[in-house]
């Protein structure tokens, strides 16, 4: 009887208190002034000992040491070669990462452009000093010094690899073919209930590439720097297209069985998922629309609070030298980082698929970028719109 | 030698002796003693984290680190009251929790009264063992089972078909089916208690006075089993309230209070807190409005 009593005086206490707080104003979080002005953190000039183990967030098929295929394993090699003991942890989304290296329990990350940036801003990431990291030479120079992986000239991590958010389609569902995103834009009712998205906040920046093309008028000119009117058109885009969605798809194996299913007919992909439907059976096509993509370059970076740097910088070289880096690219289904890489990957025609040394392709691909208030394209009259009020938008869309 | 060793082994049966002399001279010690460590884990672990969890969304967080910013502000409930998505999610969240309930009690009901009342009685014990099997499966196995039930041109499709209809795909009426599956043995066993022991006496007084059995069950056996109910809607209820994978499996694009939840947990702690305060209250209310009905009494 008074256990109730007290949770009847809890839950009006509840009430109360929120009805107080429909009254209070919006103060808002306090977005650093300025744009971009990360804490001054120093990198090593030089390595010491190595301390015998390292602890690496990762996207799931980077760090791999053979439990989840046996002929799959760069782990123990470097193991053996370094002295380092691999400790990984697999991350299923940007926001995980992020949330990871806050606890300073680890030691690298491969960080994708919407998180990068993120990481930096906030002294969780060092600046890496790539004289230390001998491989770095070889990386394509379109990955170097970019704007997702560096501030100010100064880098904060090495490419790893990349690649293109591409539009999948069945073949047998979808006639005529389509060459442009409006299939899953303006057109998407043709195929009302089975079309998919990608189901993360980033994908704005799709229908803003999108816009970009068809209605000049909003001036576009980078698909992660948005002011509020071109990223509520942007939006408007989403919520119209979220009426012919069928689901969203985060975990790449959903999206392999919806289009084995003919659940989904069409939307957006990577070409690793791509790859595996079709070896799975599923009619499907995969290409980079005209109107270009969206796509993720992937960036190795080094803890602020690093309790074992010298492992860390040991293993950044390891995954991208050239042989680690053909490997990795070949099992996850990218273009790798390293140029010499194409060399050594056990499909000859592999740099070829995925356009690896290809920069015309790239040109076409705009990676992904963490919005911040400061327009990125060098905007300075007005605001654009923060990563913050994305998500925001991206429950709204959702419904 | 032997001396020696015998006071030895009298010290501590003694010691033990008198402590337990002292405690039954002192049955409020007793208590004390028996009840700290339960009551500390319910205190500090259980309400200890809802507390947490209640003051944590009265804070902010920084819109481009997204670290949590110790600062008091009641922004996100009011964000939360303000926003028209919210509204909705949660307005979802509490129909489907209460669809999902509804279904369990219209399939539960008879299926109880089968097992309890019609089934041989020797039949009975392994009904009840053939219901809960089910609940040994993993969940995700079973949620995976019915996402390839009701995929394009599943079990679903197929069995409809030659009626010309199609299933109804991924999405909210997915979700709910889903759910009622799920939960359906926690609504079923209570039900069953209640309905097996019944006193059978009371059927035939009714029908000797002249009802009908539709007015035998609204009258009779409906007010008796009422309770029982209620209890196994608690469980369909809260489970189904939590749930958010399930409707990330099955649910299409749909999306409910523990997507939101998910969703912010990584970026904004505080409104993902503001979120999860909002369930506990439907809970509570919806315990408060079964006290009424004396289910608490009858889990």
């Amino acid at each position: 009887m008074r256990i109730t009593r007290t949770l009847r005086a809890a839950a009006a206490a509840a009430l109360l208190l929120t009805a107080a707080a429909c009254g209070s104003s919006g103060s808002g979080g306090g977005a650093s002034p300025g744009g971009l002005n990360p804490p001054d953190l120093k990198a090593p000039s030089a390595l010491g000992r190595t301390e015998g183990q390292v602890n690496l967030i990762a996207w799931a098929g980077y760090v791999e040491d053979g439990s989840n295929d046996p002929k799959v394993d760069w782990v123990h090699d470097f193991e053996k070669q370094t002295g380092c003991q691999v400790h990984s942890k697999v991350a299923a989304s940007s926001d995980e990462m992020v949330k990871l290296m806050k606890t300073g329990e680890y030691d690298a990350v491969s960080a994708s452009g919407d998180a990068s940036l993120r990481l930096i801003a906030s002294g969780d990431a060092a600046p890496v000093n790539t004289a230390l990291v001998p491989n770095y030479k070889d990386v394509f120079p379109d990955l170097k010094l970019q704007a997702w992986n560096s501030v100010k000239g100064k880098a904060y991590g090495i490419p790893h690899g990349r690649g293109a958010n591409l539009l999948m389609y069945d073949t047998q569902k979808v006639n005529p073919a389509p060459t442009s995103w409006s299939a899953v834009f303006d057109d998407a009712a043709r195929y009302k209930g089975h079309v998919t998205a990608y189901d993360s906040p980033i994908y704005i920046a799709d229908a803003a590439l999108y816009l970009k093309a068809t209605r000049p008028e909003l001036k576009i000119k980078d698909p992660y720097a948005l002011d509020q009117k071109q990223f509520d058109a942007a939006v408007a885009l989403l919520k119209k297209q979220n009426a012919d969605v069928g689901e969203y798809w985060s975990d790449y194996l959903k999206e392999v069985s919806a289009f084995k299913s003919g659940d989904s007919v069409i939307g957006t992909t990577w070409q690793v998922i791509a790859n595996l439907a079709a070896s799975e059976g599923a009619k499907i096509k995969a290409f980079v629309p005209k109107e270009g993509a969206t796509g993720w370059s992937d960036t190795w970076m080094v803890s602020a609070k690093a309790k074992h740097p010298n492992c860390a910088y040991k293993w950044l070289d390891w995954i991208v030298s050239p042989k680690v880096n053909a490997q990795v690219a070949e099992y996850f289904g990218e273009a790798p980082a390293n140029a010499k890489a194409c060399a050594l990957t056990g499909d000859k025609n592999f740099c070829a698929t995925y356009h690896a040394a290809d920069t015309a392709y790239w040109k076409r691909v705009a990676f992904w970028n963490t919005p911040i208030q400061q327009c990125l394209d060098g905007r300075t009259d007005v605001k654009c719109v923060p990563y913050a009020k994305w998500v925001q938008a991206w429950t709204e869309i959702k419904g | 030698m032997t001396v020696v060793a015998q006071t030895a082994g009298q010290g501590p049966r003694a010691t033990a002796r008198r402590l337990a002399g002292a405690l039954h001279r002192r049955p409020r010690l007793r208590l004390a003693l028996l009840l700290t460590a339960p009551l500390l884990w319910l205190a500090v672990l259980y309400l200890g984290s809802l507390a947490v969890l209640f003051v944590s969304a009265f804070w902010t967080t920084d819109s481009f680190t997204s670290e949590v910013v110790k600062v008091w502000s009641a922004d996100n409930f009011h964000t939360l009251f303000t926003t028209p998505v919210y509204r909705q999610v949660i307005l979802r969240s509490v129909g489907v929790a209460l669809a999902v309930t509804a279904l369990c009690v219209v399939i539960a009901f008879p299926v109880a009264f089968y097992t309890a009342r019609v089934a041989r009685p020797r039949w009975r014990p392994l009904l009840v063992v053939a219901i809960l099997t089910p609940l040994w499966a993993s969940y995700l196995v079973k949620v995976y089972a019915w996402r390839l039930i009701l995929s394009q041109g599943g079990l679903c499709d197929w069995m409809l078909e030659p009626l010309g209809l199609s299933g109804p795909g991924f999405g909210l009426p997915a979700t709910v089916l889903t759910l009622t599956y799920l939960w359906l043995p926690y609504m079923i066993l209570p039900v069953h208690t209640a309905l097996a022991q019944f006193p059978a006496n009371l059927l035939d007084a009714s029908a000797d006075l002249g009802a009908r059995p539709g007015r035998t069950f609204r009258s009779v056996v409906a007010p008796m089993v009422l309770p029982s109910v209620a209890a196994g809607s608690i469980f369909t209820f809260s489970l189904s309230l939590g749930d958010y994978i399930t409707v990330q499996i099955v649910g299409g694009k749909t999306q409910l209070i523990g997507n939101l939840v998910y969703s912010n947990i990584e970026l904004d702690l505080p409104m993902a807190a503001a979120l999860g305060t909002v369930p506990v209250v439907v809970i509570v209310l919806y315990l408060l409005a079964m006290r009424r009905t004396g289910a608490l009494s009858s889990i």
